[in-house]
């Protein structure tokens, strides 16, 4: 039997293989549309929908039953209570029964951390939200050591802080555009004109893509990483293939179009998609179509709604705590280790998932192989074991920089140094700019149990005053 | 006193107090040296305390375990005498240790 199943599976292997270099990737991803919607039709899958309802207080609710994967909590602001309550209660908590299917969540700090690197225990494979993707695209975040580390390996010299340096003043100057392009007399939207803005022409820098489209590549992330199979989000299945199959076309003539210009003669950049086409292991890259989406897929989804929301994040809790934007004020040299407290006050992502490869006792619990295990980082940030006051918002807090929300282990996340380096500059400029940045409306907040995220935050500037 | 030497890329040396039981990490981190950013506090799990060993020393200190590899493996500027500093855990017998930081902490 396992030697019948090793080999089909091995078979299955050599047809995807094969089947990737031949068919380009984005007639395969029209094909894995045509199969769900045919499953649609036959009453074979239905999408998941999902309908907000007032969430009853943490106290409220059996423990047995608390779900912490309902896509509301963030926007109705019940994440932290129900987080507190597992921490103290059940910090290794099973839940038999959700839309996600059955999961442990894990909350405490030291234990999430433990899941983290220990990846022979607890397998990134297949997917790293709480629902399957609708398309296998091929992402090194939802690989396990070592063919992990080879993809990333890879590509991450893109974001490595040698190259960063070299990108350090472009930052800034983008940054510096948008900002001084913002109105004064009058609330605009913080998402839309600063985080979204600043986020996207980083991702357009990186990928040297053509920067009047830079929003397309924020839609394609948002759309890709909001399916209410996967984080209960608001993409149904066909926005999805949509996104996908658009992004697949456009970066396949992209590269083609890079290509051409490097022959013609046109000095190669430090973007990502010459650091494919220049570097041995990855230059072939477009023949294996399910990868080559999977890289860039990665890239641009973690580098487009992590940032901004910590670049909202961040005005929010300011605004929130005008002691703390004083003592900002009066020494600018606390910006990075306020960085650090804004990205684990934030925490963009609220989680990632794992899959137990075997049996295992863990925090007094017992995990079963094949069982879903969430390490909610949300919960591990706020948790009062590694963090004194933690809900407080403390720019200058001690050991800010311990927070989890880029993960530990093997699958920390590499584009940490341009995140923080990002939102750096964002504040080293605004200080010099603005005396104030104040909330006007209650923001809103994405529908997700993945994303922490706002979709719109109403500020009103005042400049600062030239004396 | 006993005591360690950090050395930066740049080539600026610094030399702090050895504290036994204390790892290389924390006697870093306690001596304000630049380079040694130790995002996860000491626990192997961030790669954000690499240092390099002088050869010498190497049997002294020990070579770097299977955990660490799987942290120092990912940047590019790993050595075969990389270690995490905070695994490294200062002794009387390393009096006079020095060690070098890379370009960057990834």
């Amino acid at each position: 039997m396992n030697t019948m199943d090793s080999a089909l599976e091995r078979a299955k292997t050599k047809v995807r293989n094969k089947m990737q270099t031949k068919v380009p990737v984005d007639r395969q991803v029209q094909a894995a549309h045509l199969v769900e919607k045919a499953k649609r039709f036959a009453g074979m899958s239905r999408p998941l929908v999902f309908t907000e309802r007032p969430i009853p207080d943490a106290a409220d609710v059996p423990l047995t039953k608390i779900d912490v994967s309902n896509p509301f909590m963030n926007r109705q602001g019940k994440w932290d209570s129900y987080f507190a309550r597992l921490r103290e209660e059940a910090p290794v908590h099973y839940l038999a029964d959700s839309p996600f299917g059955p999961f442990w969540s894990i909350t405490r700090y030291a234990d999430i951390r433990a899941v983290d690197t220990n990846p022979e225990v607890f397998s990134a494979e297949p997917y790293i939200v709480l629902g399957p993707p609708p398309l296998e695209i091929e992402m090194f975040i939802a690989m396990d050591p070592p063919k992990h580390d080879v993809q990333r390996k890879a590509v991450q010299g893109v974001v490595a802080p040698r190259n960063l340096k070299e990108m350090e003043s472009l930052i800034r100057e983008r940054v510096q555009d948008v900002l001084d392009n913002l109105p004064t007399d009058r609330p605009f939207d913080w998402v839309d004109r600063v985080s979204k803005e600043i986020t996207g022409r980083m991702l357009a820098t990186l990928l040297d893509y053509p920067y009047e489209d830079r929003r397309k590549l924020t839609y394609w992330g948002d759309t890709i990483s909001s399916t209410a199979e996967g984080t209960g989000g608001t993409s149904h299945q066909d926005d999805f293939y949509k996104a996908t199959g658009e992004l697949a076309r456009s970066f396949m003539a992209h590269w083609y179009e890079k290509a051409a210009r490097r022959e013609a003669g046109e000095a190669p950049g430090f973007d990502l998609i010459t650091l494919m086409q220049t570097s041995e292991d990855t230059k072939d890259l477009i023949n294996k179509p399910l990868e080559f989406l999977g890289n860039l897929t990665l890239l641009i989804v973690g580098g487009n709604d992590t940032t901004r929301n910590s670049m909202s994040g961040g005005v929010l809790a300011l605004h929130q705590n005008p002691d703390q934007f004083a003592k900002l004020k009066a020494d600018p040299s606390l910006i990075k280790n306020m960085v650090s407290e804004i990205i684990r006050w934030q925490t963009p992502l609220a989680y990632m998932r794992r899959v137990a490869k075997q049996d295992v006792h863990f925090g007094g619990q017992f995990i079963r192989k094949g069982d879903q295990v969430v390490m909610w980082y949300a919960s591990g940030n706020r948790d009062e074991r590694q963090f004194e006051n933690p809900d407080a918002f403390i720019i200058d807090r001690p050991n800010a920089r311990n927070h989890m929300s880029f993960g530990f282990g093997a699958h920390r996340c590499m584009g940490n140094r341009l995140a923080e380096m990002q939102l750096r500059i964002l504040w080293e400029e605004l200080l010099v700019r603005f005396d104030n940045i104040d909330v006007v409306d209650e923001p809103e907040y994405v529908q997700s149990n993945f994303v922490q995220g706002y979709s719109k935050m109403m500020v009103k500037l005042t400049p600062k005053t030239t004396a | 006193m006993s005591t360690v030497t950090f050395v930066e890329y740049d080539g600026t040396s610094h030399d702090v107090d050895l504290v036994e039981g204390e790892s290389l990490m924390e006697i870093a981190t306690n001596g304000a040296i630049p380079g040694i950013d130790a995002d996860c506090g000491g626990e192997a799990a961030c790669g954000t305390c690499h240092i390099f060993v002088d050869s010498e020393w190497i049997s002294t200190t020990g070579r770097r375990t299977d955990e660490e590899s799987q942290m120092l493996e990912m940047s590019s500027e790993c050595e075969p005498n990389s270690r995490l500093a905070c695994q490294v855990i200062a002794a009387a017998s390393m009096d006079g240790l020095k060690v070098r930081l890379p370009e960057y902490q990834i």
